[in-house]
């Protein structure tokens, strides 16, 4: 029901072209399996999933063939059945143009799927369900694709109040949510309804831009359909009105329930917790029937003949989507996401993933280069349409200076890179283009202090160690020298004088000690030729050593001058 | 004339008590200035500062004993970063000290490693593990790329490795824009 609720504004905004009509005049179609299936690893905020898979094996249509790694990640799912042709790296759907990890599958076009049936999540532990979600691979699909588990861990957040399901959808050209509402309302409805009972939440507030009447329409139908089946009563509809961004969750979250996350805070601390409607649909399948996120609804337009909305599997190259509505001779360039948030493809054989909400065309035409930049006037439009009530041109400065520190200062990271302050810019500077570069700075000096703070640590220690194994091996041997003293002593107890001190007594002793194991060596070891010797040969001996006295005696005063 | 001498004289006994007090009681142990420049070295412990560490090397830093531009590893953002702190003036890295090179982690080659232990001796922040006669292997997220274990090893398996522009690591560029000249001469 289109509840009379009190609304409340967010600071800024802007209002686009929506360009929304063209998508939605065709219902979702299935797009064709492509011939083959690229799918990256890493398709979520978090770790690198580890692959399970090897080239050569063949894999059913939801097998996991990624594991999640670490404790923010998300797994990844074979989206058909097939023979896994490769892990390799190859090109990401990343403004980089960089390479990573991707299973490269060639579908056998049977289209079989693993066994898998539905999810008990009322009969099992916390840590159950955070595992299968995990597994299932359920991530944001509103774009910003944080793994879900994480946002629906009912352990932490005992007493959430609201559960709020974005449908706002307010970035242009973008209608995948919007087919969505309109097709599958009533699978969304009881995917809320599973996360609010996850959650433990009181209500669902669902927030649709007031520019989608069919989809308000739909949603209105499903929830008076429950309301009547089940007398769930806790569902609410709201139109919010059509303000770029109403869309982001912060934004909703303050114009559905008044409530204003502070810096640093997060929405749960309030007791209210957002998700995209598309997560919903997803959370359903993951849990009611038991299928992970191996597909998505993704737009597909902009300079194409027949924009339309299409039921992808993920790791389908964008090539293949365009190819089926009909890319205009003059399309250059193939944008993720929308024209104000979206992401430049570095070409068009990328695949789909997860965050991919829409493939956008785009040609010289349709998104003229922006005009050269020119000096900021701190005139301060953009702080008026900042909705995160920041100050823009503070942060320009400080991250055109790479003064970062004051930037951080300035709470760069609470910018949304929503580029409305760029879109109200008189001098078209790209601000946003600025304060990406300064928090990817920031980012990888606090990588490298957190890296070079364990290098030092690790250093001292060593030094610590090695010192202190120089001082054990030092009183080891003191140890042993006075063990020795000691014997030497009470040896020596008898023949000690009186007069001398304990020192002298010490060392008198050793040297006693020492001169009678040399002596006690000396009669051990006997030369054999001077045993058992005749008469004659004494008498020779007696005359050599006489002999050699008199050498000793004469060289005596040569040895003198030597000295 | 005496009363005022006595203030005085009071005056200065009591703020002299109080500062004795003080030199006790918030006194600070080591030198606060090395713990800052240390901050700001890379903490590779390389050596190549002719000092056996970083922290050695801001010691001597501290004492006016050494350059600021003794540290490759730091670069040219390290000296300009002591600069400021120190209040000295910038200047570019010591060629004797060596060149600045991209961050690299050091791999043993397994097929060559005789299990020596000699890199492990060497390793200043002990990441490469091993035992006599078993193979050695470098934690790679530890390695700070020294190459201190480079000179010990007798059959040469380590190589130093530049970590690669990945995903992951990857950064947005400063925004620069070409400037049409056409448009220049319109405007």
């Amino acid at each position: 029901m289109t509840a009379l609720q009190r609304l409340f504004k967010f600071n800024g905004g802007v209002k686009p072209a929506y360009n929304k009509e063209a998508s939605t005049r065709l219902p979702i179609a299935v797009a064709p399996t492509p011939t083959l299936l690229v799918i990256p690893l890493h398709q979520s905020i978090g770790g690198m999933p580890r692959p399970l898979v090897k080239p050569g094996e063949r894999v059913l249509k939801g097998q996991r063939i990624g594991g999640a790694d670490g404790n923010v990640s998300s797994a990844v799912h074979a989206s058909t059945s097939g023979t896994v042709i490769a892990v390799e790296m190859r090109l990401m759907p990343h403004t980089s143009g960089l390479s990573a990890m991707c299973v490269v599958i060639e579908p056998d076009g049977r289209d079989e799927w693993i066994p898998h049936g539905p999810f008990d999540f009322r009969g099992a532990t916390p840590m159950q369900i955070h595992d299968y979600l995990r597994d299932s691979g359920v991530v944001g699909l509103g774009g910003a694709v944080f793994p879900s588990y994480l946002k629906l861990n009912p352990g932490k957040q005992r007493n959430l109040d609201t559960l709020v399901l974005n449908g706002a959808e307010c970035e242009p050209f973008i209608t995948c949510d919007d087919v969505l509402m309109r097709e599958r309302a009533a699978t969304i409805l009881q995917g809320a309804l599973i996360m609010r009972d996850m959650l433990g939440a009181g209500e669902v507030l669902i927030g649709i831009e007031d520019n989608k009447p069919e989809a308000i329409a739909a949603m209105e139908a499903a929830a008076h359909a429950v309301k009547t089946a089940a007398g769930e009563s806790s569902i609410k509809l709201v139109s919010v009105p059509t303000l770029y961004p109403a869309g982001g969750a912060k934004q909703l979250i303050r114009v559905l329930t008044g409530i204003e996350v502070p810096h640093g805070k997060r929405s749960t601390d309030y007791g209210v917790q957002c998700f995209n409607v598309g997560t919903a649909y997803a959370i359903f399948e993951a849990i009611a029937l038991g299928q992970p996120l191996i597909s998505r609804i993704v737009t597909v337009a902009g300079n194409v003949g027949q924009p339309r909305n299409f039921e992808v599997l993920l790791g389908t190259p964008m090539r293949d989507l365009i190819a089926l509505c009909g890319p205009l001779p003059d399309s250059d360039r193939v944008i993720m996401g929308g024209p104000m948030m979206g992401l430049r493809m570095p070409d068009d054989s990328v695949p789909v993933v997860k965050a991919a909400n829409c493939v956008l065309v785009g040609s010289r035409g349709l998104f003229p280069p922006p005009p050269p930049e020119m000096p900021c006037i701190r005139c301060g439009e953009c702080a008026k349409a900042c909705p995160a009530d920041l100050q823009p041109f503070e942060l320009y400065w400080f991250a055109r200076a790479k003064i970062f520190g004051k930037a951080q200062e300035y709470d760069l990271f609470d910018c949304i890179e929503c580029g409305c302050c760029a879109y109200v810019c008189p001098s078209h500077i790209p601000l946003v283009d600025y304060y990406r570069f300064a928090k990817s700075e920031i980012w990888a000096r606090e990588l490298a202090k957190v890296s070079s703070d364990e290098a030092r640590e690790r250093y001292e220690f060593r030094m610590l160690r090695e010192e202190r194994e120089k001082q054990d091996h030092a009183a080891k041997l003191a140890a042993k020298a006075a063990a020795r003293r000691e014997k030497a002593a009470a040896a020596k107890t008898d023949a000690a004088k009186e007069t001398a001190t304990p020192e002298q007594d010490e060392k008198k002793a050793l040297v006693a000690a020492a001169l009678e194991r040399v002596r006690a060596q000396k009669e051990q070891i006997q030369p054999e030729n001077t045993i058992n010797l005749t008469p004659e040969q004494v008498a020779e001996v007696a005359a050599i050593e006489t002999r050699r006295a008199e050498i000793r005696e004469m060289a005596k005063p040569h040895v003198w001058q030597d000295d | 004339m005496l009363a005022a001498l006595l203030v005085m004289a009071m005056g200065a006994v009591v703020l002299g008590a109080a500062l004795g007090y003080a030199a006790v009681r918030f006194r600070v142990e080591g030198d606060p200035l090395v713990e800052k420049i240390d901050a700001i070295l890379p903490q590779t412990q390389c050596g190549q500062c002719s000092y056996p560490g970083c922290r050695p090397y801001a010691t001597a830093i501290a004492k006016g004993e050494a350059e600021i531009n003794q540290c490759p590893p730091g670069g040219d953002e390290g000296i300009r970063k002591l600069a400021d702190l120190l209040g000295r003036e910038f200047k570019s890295l010591s060629a004797e000290h060596g060149i600045e090179k991209p961050k690299s982690v050091a791999v043993i080659d397994e097929q060559i490693c005789i299990g020596c232990t000699l890199c492990i001796q060497a390793c200043p922040v002990d990441a490469i593990v091993g035992a006599s006669k078993q193979l050695h292997t470098v934690i790679a997220r530890q390695c700070t790329g020294c190459e201190l274990c480079l000179p010990p090893c007798p059959v040469d398996c380590i190589s130093m490795q530049a970590i690669g522009e990945s995903v992951e690591n990857w950064k947005w560029k400063y925004p620069v824009f070409k400037i049409n000249p056409a448009q220049r001469e319109a405007a």
